[in-house]
């Protein structure tokens, strides 16, 4: 049988049944929303979906596919900022299957078109489940990115230095904005000094130093000379039993030390008031 | 095909990249650089690239082969106002650009040469 | 999608303006647009240098979770890479290579498929997605 005529049928069947079939559903939705929302606020809800779904099976109208996943995602988006699970809303479009089957049971009818319908539905029940999954890994990624931007912090210490204190693992992703914020602020403050400091970097391997390098490497094109600070003596023996060379950038166990440093280059000298 | 202009003043050759440069018009800067470095005995090369937004890796060769001819001609080179975009990439591209000094514009290249002596 | 012709220099810089435009406009944050563009600008060259001039054809496509991505598909009937894998290799810090510009675009874009055989052309397709 083709699909067309087959959807067609229960398109005109969904119609002709409207109430009978909208006011199970609904009974069904309510029950197992276990009365977190209003009867007549589910029926709305249900109303607007049914006839969205008739168009969409009746296949006379372009625009009802875009309206019907519209439709959806919305639905999801609002269970779950009112605090209902994924399952329960997509539940509540599983549950019109069974309105439906109650009636088609009854007039043994429709059988082999129900079996295509039921297909249907399944389809826009996974649905919410995906819309409501997408919007969760926004939220992660979203913050996810927020804390990198905080535990980012470029710190002017002197004229002419700057500091990046590192705190946490290095990967490539934290690296470039590392990379992104220490050019901006060497163009911006126009010093010629930069100071990684990565006495909070908990592990320094082969990566994390190609990584330190590639900044390293970065800020030298725009003129700056880094020093890398903060070596712990654990840190120490792993980069020479790990055989990296840090080649002529300048390495100082701590940021103090790489603040004298840089002040010498530049000329400048410490005494006692 | 564009010429690129190179302005002298003082002890220093000028040379400010301000469009999207066609791969004939670089190796027209080369040449122009070289002829100008032999004629005039400078002993400085700024290359102002502030204005360049890509530099992939046949410019940072000419640029660095910029660098090796002015050294023949015991000069120095020093490229200013790289941008962070730029310097990010040409990280990743893996151009290290060995061998000519860099500074953030032109006010501190001109210091860098200066202060050789 | 848009196709432009790689025979001349000229060429060359169109393709990358042609590619900077396309994504600026799809959400690329500057730096990756710059990567993209200076990715495009080896390639380019490439198949004008060693591929005798060919095609660059540039597209905007859309990932299953929903982000905009640029795709860049390079084509040569030229003389094609004898071997794909050494042309790919290279350390990053040594920065002189010829073959810097397969490998350094490589680095520079999310997805990246060369496709070559001795005589039957290059084909390269890279996708830089947006964040």
């Amino acid at each position: 049988m083709e699909v067309g005529a087959s959807q067609q049928r229960m398109a005109a069947f969904l119609r002709d049944n409207h109430d009978k079939v909208v006011g199970s559903w609904s009974e069904l939705v309510a029950a197992g929303l276990r009365g977190r929302t209003s009867p007549q606020e589910v029926r709305r809800e249900l109303e607007d979906l049914y006839s969205l779904i008739i168009r969409d099976l009746s296949g006379t109208d372009e625009n009802a596919a875009g309206e019907l996943r519209a439709v959806l995602d919305e639905l999801s988006r609002n269970r779950a900022r009112d605090g209902f699970t994924p399952s329960e809303t997509a539940l509540s479009v599983f549950s019109l299957k069974e309105a439906v089957y109650e009636l088609v049971a009854e007039a043994a009818d429709l059988v082999p078109e129900y079996l295509a319908f039921s297909r249907v539905v399944d389809d826009l029940g996974l649905r919410t489940f995906e819309a409501f999954s997408a919007a969760r890994e926004q939220i992660i990624t979203d913050q996810a990115t927020s804390m990198m931007e905080l535990s980012t912090p470029v710190v002017r210490l002197w004229d002419g230095i700057i500091a990046v204190p590192l705190v946490g693992t290095l990967d490539s992703a934290r690296t470039q904005l590392v990379m992104e914020k220490l050019l901006e602020t060497l163009v911006a403050s126009g010093a010629d000094h930069a100071v990684i400091d990565i006495t909070g970097v908990p592990t320094v391997d082969t990566e994390v130093a190609q990584h330190l390098l590639k900044t390293v490497s970065a800020a030298r094109l725009l003129g700056a000379e880094c020093t890398i600070s903060g070596i712990r003596p654990q840190v120490a023996q792993t980069i020479v039993s790990l055989g990296i060379e840090f080649g002529d950038i300048a390495t100082k166990a701590t940021l103090a030390d790489a603040l004298a440093l840089a002040l010498k280059h530049a000329g400048l000298k410490v005494v006692p008031a | 095909m564009d010429q690129v202009p190179i302005l002298k003043i003082g002890q220093t050759l000028f040379v400010s990249i301000q469009i999207d440069l066609q791969d004939e018009s670089v190796m027209l800067l080369q040449e122009d650089l070289a002829a100008e470095l032999a004629a005039t005995a400078a002993t400085g090369v700024i290359i102002d690239i502030t204005a360049v937004e890509i530099v992939d890796s046949f410019i940072g060769r000419m640029l660095a082969t910029i660098g090796s001819i002015s050294r023949l001609f015991d000069a120095e080179t020093v490229i200013v106002g790289m941008r962070p975009a730029v310097a990010i990439t040409l990280t990743e591209l893996g151009l290290s650009l060995n061998g000519v000094r860099t500074a953030l514009n032109a006010e501190k290249g001109l210091a860098l040469l200066n202060g050789r002596d | 999608m848009d196709e432009l012709p790689i025979q001349s220099g000229d060429d060359v810089v169109r393709v990358r303006q042609h590619v900077r435009n396309a994504a600026a406009s799809n959400g690329l944050s500057l730096v990756d647009q710059t990567k993209l563009v200076t990715a495009a600008s080896e390639l380019a060259r490439n198949t004008l240098i060693h591929g005798g001039g060919g095609v660059a054809r540039v597209e905007v496509v859309k990932s299953a979770n929903g982000r905009t991505g640029v795709k860049l598909h390079f084509a040569d009937d030229g003389p094609g890479i004898a071997d794909v894998d050494l042309a790919l290799t290279d350390g990053w810090t040594s920065g002189t290579g010829l073959g810097l510009g397969l490998s350094g675009s490589r680095r520079l874009v999310d997805e990246f498929e060369l496709k070559s055989e001795p005589g039957a052309g290059t084909s390269v397709v890279v996708v830089k997605w947006s964040r």
